[in-house]
């Protein structure tokens, strides 16, 4: 009975690990940048190139910077909830328009709506690459003092927004 | 067909997290030594968007992107340390094929070896055990009556033989 144990203990581990590795998405790769400072840029605003934003400006409060773009399908399933969400005023969400055309930029927020306090165009895709973008959408809290605390890879769903980013941001904020 | 269609369908849908664009590669320098330096970096690192190639196969856009970055910064002089610590610092060890070795990798690194060693004992007990056992058997003592009963058996042409 004794000589079964093993191979059945083995097989049991080896269970474990299966099981855990299924219930994991390959495709979140955990940030390094998340609680270091958010890298900083200057880039032109979306609908007033003329003027400019880098994240210092939002220094003292909590803010969200979306990565979105016209051209991103997956963008179009999380809209409606940031539109929605946008409303209720909670905290400023700042878009960053990736890789995308000024004109299909705009005249997708025309057709969708504009949560955004206002979106800044990363039309070269380098400040994308500094905060580790490589699924658009992702969705960056960062706190009062310009640290990522957070980062959403992938369209944010009611479920996110409920239980992860609203306790985070009511917690940095408070 | 249709079944194989709604198949085809779901894994766009899971898999097209916009990666469908493309861009064009710049130009490739004529520089060929950087070109290959560029090649061997860059197979040694992983594409973040589809996640089983490596960023010299790739091309989706931020591979690209991302191979367009990197020659920049050979052009720079920068090494390819330094070139692997910008990545990693921006998507993590992830994009690395070779996990550095630290504290949280060990057990991949070590473990295979670990492992290899405890199978080598287990198999090197085994077979000591089964020798001392084979050893430690003592033969049988056979009396006369069995051994004349199995002559008769062995002689005599049993019931399976023609």
């Amino acid at each position: 009975m004794k000589r079964f144990l093993w191979p059945l203990a083995i097989f049991l581990i080896l269970v474990v690990f299966l099981g855990v590795g299924l219930t994991l998405n390959p495709r979140e790769v955990p940030s390094p940048l998340v609680d270091k400072p958010a890298p900083s840029f200057t880039l032109a605003r979306l609908h007033h190139p003329e003027r400019s934003m880098s994240p210092s400006e939002m220094a003292g409060q909590v803010w969200l910077l979306n990565v979105w773009a016209s051209w991103c399908v997956s963008c179009r399933q999380e809209h409606p909830l940031l539109v929605q969400f946008s409303k209720a005023n909670v905290l400023p969400i700042v878009g960053l328009n990736y890789k995308d055309q000024r004109p299909d930029a705009l005249k997708w927020l025309d057709d969708f709506g504009n949560p955004y306090s206002f979106s800044v165009m990363d039309t070269d895709g380098k400040v994308g690459i500094d905060y580790g973008v490589y699924g658009v959408p992702e969705t960056f809290v960062i706190d009062r003092n310009g640290v990522i605390r957070y980062k959403q890879i992938g369209p944010i769903t009611p479920d996110v927004l409920q239980n992860k980013l609203l306790p985070m941001i009511r917690k940095l904020q408070g | 067909m249709r079944i194989f269609l709604s198949i085809v369908f779901a894994l766009l849908v899971v898999v097209g997290n916009d990666v469908a664009r493309a861009v064009e590669l710049k130009t490739p320098s004529k520089d060929e030594v950087l070109e290959d330096r560029l090649n061997t970096l860059s197979s040694e690192l992983r594409c973040l968007v589809c996640q089983n190639q490596s960023l010299a196969d790739s091309h989706a856009d931020l591979a690209i992107d991302l191979k367009n970055q990197i020659r920049e910064m050979m052009r720079q002089g920068r090494s390819d340390a330094e070139i692997k610590a910008y990545l990693t610092h921006r998507y993590g060890d992830f994009v690395l094929y070779r996990p550095p070795m630290k504290t949280s990798t060990w057990f991949l690194w070590i473990g295979p070896f670990v492992l290899l060693v405890v199978g080598i004992a287990a198999l090197a007990r085994a077979v000591r055990q089964r020798r001392r056992r084979l050893a430690e058997a003592v033969p049988e003592e056979v009396d006369t009556a069995t051994r004349e009963r199995a002559r008769a058996l062995l002689a005599d042409d049993g019931p399976g033989a023609d």
